[in-house]
């Protein structure tokens, strides 16, 4: 090309712009916003609710042992760490923080992660390379999408909690290994689940994944985010619950931002797996440490859930009687176990869009809103997920809430719902 | 310290009515033999001159660093024989009995490195202290039994270690005092958590009030700010940029900014470190001939630079890139992490360095973490990309938003360095910063070192080059109750391993000099004097008043 043709091509060139118009009343735009504490009682644009929508499940976010033991943090240690974990930003709250957590698992080491949802998409890069084959269940959260991603590896998706499934995609994996055995002594292999589901409140069924992993050689990752603190008999999670040895789990993820109140991740093992994140956790290695107020306040969370282990069987009856009394709305049917914390509420028949779907559901919301329940529809980045789930109100149960208040919570939605779906 | 330069403070912005010393109004002013063009209406548009070198290392010691690596590495074959045939005990930890005909979870030559050459260096870096990190802080003693697989804690603290280590340039950080009285308030009404996202229901007023004083500070239309600095690049460059974008990333840009790019699926290409004729070859080749083999043209192209880079210690070339960009039509994201606060009269970044508009960069990002003595980050510029970020950011919708105690922090360090609680020390503290950088900086070179970067940048390179006077360095200096933080590979090339100082505004005089006497010292105990630019070793004949700051 002469430079003359080049010019004009530089001339005339228009990129799109930097980022496309949003309409004014998006629904997501618009925030709820919250004056004073996200605790039991909330005070959403202006109105006061009961909150059914923080994942604050044992309500620990008002506890004042807690409040007072971050205080003391701060006063020692100012607010932030000023540098990552290798140069300086270790303090002695985090050293102590990932010992308890170790002791409180059962296993050898704990890691922290200064935010949760870097925990796992960190976690699983560090681990999973190029050419390493990961099975991963198609409800999986956002998070360990994106650590999928980040990994580079061959992404195998199998059916929601659908263990058939799974060995099926096992065995091809099995095929393909004896068609070329040099690689398959290389590849690494991993099964990724979650305790408890973030977008369908189901337990993964794991005696049969612990069976599948030494029957098939593959290393499991489990993200305990939403199990954590709330299953089993001292709160150790979806191990404790199905009573399996904590050493068959490779890797147990979950984030410090539901039942203990406080914010960040940490992830917990044997010292030979989690080592390794040491230096080569990006999200670890690469930013600045927790703030200690933040890890004191953890440790303290963790002193009440070791002190009082009565509140998790609390916790389970509230929320066996909540999914009772949900029941039965028409219109509305209740997605997740009856045990699981957080759980969805979606139309039992879509209108047909996904638009005006998310409208219906807005307006069930904003009902309830103005009756005092503060509720929220799960958000998703449509766009951007594998497999998107349906829109749905997303319900969350502390053990802060009264019986009286569970029911009133219940009669209020299906009232709303029967106003408005009829 | 109330009228710094002639020039005048209002809310925080310094106007510059006249700069001229000789009074005259308008015209050139010379000063120093440099003429600047004056100012019209407060807006400066003369190009700072930028001075910054990157000297290299005589070649005997490239020779011997290589060398230092080759025999490290031999070691560590040989030790590695004698463990696999049972000979030396093998501390690593190691797979469980029942899994051992798994597929091997780790490569033994990925690990070779840090088996054999960090694993014996390992005790300069994870040192744990147990004091707020200010000026001085407190280290806790460790010790290794068994040649730094394990450490054990003695007990004993080493008190009051002159802190060269942690970011903290405007000495935000530190221990409570009266004046984070409202942090205190804060935490006690709202608590620690959040336990929400963004779009749910974790927006509090608290991140209203502090995203509109971000926005306040910095001068644009809007800001959003979220939880964790990291994630905020990670997470947000693939809501800005997808498929059939391009992206130009400089060759050392953070590993969030390359996180970020990758996760986008946007095609990348590296440009050399702050090299603008390269930036331009690029730029012309993807607007001339568009996206590989189908020659569509791109649909956006962002180009991905950093403030100060904390690893070089150079200040990116704003006014150059600034101007490519509005010539091809590009996008520019600036990540301000380690230069927000930290350069510029006032702190407010490279933008107000080299004297230029925030319009004219389109995504300004930025950390808390460093200059605010706080945790989390901000992107800021016009209103509709913030918008187009609260709605369509991975963080807002999967993410929990910021604990409320680290947003007053936030709060009240812009508060005080916009002087908006009443008094001038954010001022003073942005420019005790830069005299302690120019007198550091200039400190070091006097005495031989090679030290890269801007002369500006309070992030102090000092190159060490060999693997074990890396050791040596960071050893001897703990020794002198003196903390200071070096690298080497993979953060560095292969052959550069440095030291890394971050001054601060809380530095005294004293401290500065205390660190320098025992750098001279070590300087030339290790014969680390690598520079052949030796100025006078005297230092009484050092000039006081050439630490000014230039108007």
């Amino acid at each position: 090309m002469r430079k003359e043709e080049k010019e004009e091509l530089i001339e005339e060139w228009q990129p799109e712009p930097l980022v496309p118009p949003i309409s004014k009343d998006h629904p997501a735009l618009n925030y709820n916003i919250v004056s004073g504490p996200p605790s039991h009682n909330i005070v959403v644009n202006g109105k006061e609710c009961i909150n059914f929508a923080s994942f604050n499940f044992l309500g620990l976010l008002d506890n004042p042992r807690l409040k007072a033991a971050a205080l003391a943090s701060l006063k020692k240690y100012g607010v932030g760490t000023c540098g990552p974990r290798g140069f300086y930003g270790t303090f002695d709250v985090h050293l102590d923080l990932e010992d308890r957590l170790a002791k409180f698992m059962k296993t050898e080491e704990a890691i922290i992660y200064s935010y949760g949802f870097a925990t796992i998409a960190s976690a699983i890069p560090a681990y999973s390379k190029r050419g390493d084959i990961v099975f991963v269940d198609k409800a999986a959260c956002f998070a360990i999408q994106k650590g999928l991603q980040a990994s580079r590896s061959d992404i195998k998706l199998f059916k929601h909690n659908d263990m058939a499934d799974l060995e099926r995609l096992l065995k091809e994996q099995e095929i393909e290994d004896q068609k070329n055995p040099r690689k398959a002594r290389v590849t690494r292999r991993f099964i990724v689940a979650e305790g408890l589901y973030m977008n369908t409140g189901a337990i993964c069924p794991l005696p049969e994944l612990v069976k599948l992993k030494y029957k098939y050689k593959a290393r499991i990752f489990l993200e305990e985010s939403l199990s954590f603190g709330v299953l089993g008999e001292h709160g150790r999670g979806v191990t404790e619950h199905y009573g399996i040895n904590i050493d068959d789990i490779d890797l147990i993820s979950a984030n410090m931002e539901n039942s203990l109140a406080s914010v960040g991740g940490f992830c917990c093992g044997r010292s030979f797996v989690i080592d390794h994140q040491r230096l080569s956790g990006q999200g670890y290695c690469f930013s600045a440490s927790l703030p200690p107020l933040l890890a004191a306040a953890a440790i303290e969370a963790l002193n009440i859930m070791e002190e009082n282990p009565g509140i998790f069987a609390v916790l389970k009856e509230k929320c066996e009687q909540i999914h009772k009394a949900l029941q039965g709305i028409s219109g509305l049917k209740v997605v997740g176990k009856s045990f699981s914390p957080a759980f969805h509420l979606q139309l039992e028949k879509s209108t047909g869009s996904r638009e005006r779907d998310v409208k219906l559901l807005q307006e069930i919301v904003s009902q309830c809103m103005n009756r005092s329940i503060a509720l929220t529809q799960a958000r998703y980045l449509e766009k951007e997920e594998k497999c998107l789930p349906p829109p749905s109100i997303r319900v969350v149960v502390t053990v802060e809430q009264t019986e009286e208040e569970l029911e009133k919570a219940a009669s209020t939605i299906k009232e709303v719902a029967q106003a408005i779906l009829l | 310290m109330a009228n710094p330069g002639g020039g005048a403070v209002c809310n925080g912005n310094l106007h510059n009515h006249e700069k001229q010393s000789n009074g005259s109004q308008s015209g050139n002013c010379r000063r120093n033999g440099m003429t600047k063009e004056a100012q019209q209406n407060g807006k400066p548009h003369f190009y700072k001159p930028i001075v910054e070198t990157f000297e290299e290392a005589p070649l005997y010691v490239m020779v011997f660093t290589y060398l230092g690596y080759a025999l490290g590495t031999l070691f560590g074959h040989f030790r590695d024989f004698l463990r696999k045939w049972g000979i030396e005990k093998c501390n690593a930890a190691v797979e469980r009995e029942e899994q051992k005909d798994f597929v091997p979870l780790y490569l033994d030559f990925e690990n070779f490195f840090k088996r054999n050459i960090y694993m014996r260096i390992r005790d300069n870096w994870n040192r744990p202290i147990c004091s707020a990190p200010g000026p001085r802080f407190d280290v806790m003693e460790r010790v290794s039994d068994d040649y730094n697989w394990t450490f054990r804690f003695t007990g004993r603290i080493i008190k009051d270690v002159i802190n060269m280590g942690s970011y903290n340039f405007l000495g935000s950080a530190g221990r409570y005092d009266e004046s984070m009285r409202t942090v205190k308030d804060v935490l006690e009404a709202y608590g620690t958590g959040v336990a929400s996202t963004r779009q749910e229901m974790g927006t509090l007023d608290k991140h209203k009030e502090l995203e509109d004083l971000v926005a306040k500070f910095l001068n644009v239309e809007a800001a959003m700010v979220f939880g964790m600095g990291f994630a905020t690049n990670s997470m947000n460059i693939p809501a800005l940029v997808g498929k059939g974008c391009l992206i130009l990333s400089d060759e050392l840009n953070h590993t969030s900014l390359v996180l970020g790019a990758r996760l986008s699926g946007a095609t990348i290409r590296i440009f050399k470190h702050n090299n603008i004729e390269n930036l331009e070859k690029l730029l012309r080749e993807a607007v001339i001939y568009g996206q590989p083999r189908t020659h569509r043209a791109w649909k956006k192209i962002l180009i991905l630079v950093e403030g100060i880079y904390s690893m070089e210690g150079s200040i990116v070339h704003l006014p150059q890139i600034v101007a490519l960009k509005n010539k091809y039509k590009a996008y520019l994201y600036i990540d301000e992490a380690h230069s927000i606060g930290a350069v510029g009269a006032t702190g407010r970044g490279v933008v107000e360095f080299f004297g230029m508009d925030p319009r004219d960069v389109d995504v300004l990002m930025g950390t808390f973490t460093k200059s605010f003595g706080s945790s989390g980050g901000y992107i800021a510029g016009r209103k509709d990309l913030v918008d187009y970020l609260r709605v369509n950011s991975h963080s807002s919708v999967y993410a929990t938003s910021m604990s409320p105690p680290i947003s007053e922090q936030i709060i009240r360090s812009i508060k005080v360095l916009m002087g908006m609680d009443g008094t001038t020390q954010g001022l003073q503290r942005v420019q005790q910063l830069a005299k302690n950088t120019r007198y550091f900086r200039q400190r070091l070179r006097e005495m031989g070192f090679i030290v890269y970067g801007n002369e500006e940048s309070p992030v102090v390179p000092l190159l060490l080059y060999m693997p074990g006077k890396v050791a040596a360095f960071a050893r001897h200096l703990l020794q002198r109750k003196i903390g200071v933080v070096v690298v080497g590979f993979p953060a560095t090339p292969l052959a550069e391993a440095r030291a890394r100082f971050c001054v601060s505004a809380a530095h005294t005089r004293e401290d500065l000099d205390t660190v320098l006497e025992a750098l001279d010292e070590l300087g030339d105990l290790l014969q680390l004097k690598y520079s052949r630019h030796r100025k006078s070793p005297r230092p009484e004949l050092y000039n006081e008043t050439s630490c000014e700051l230039d108007d």
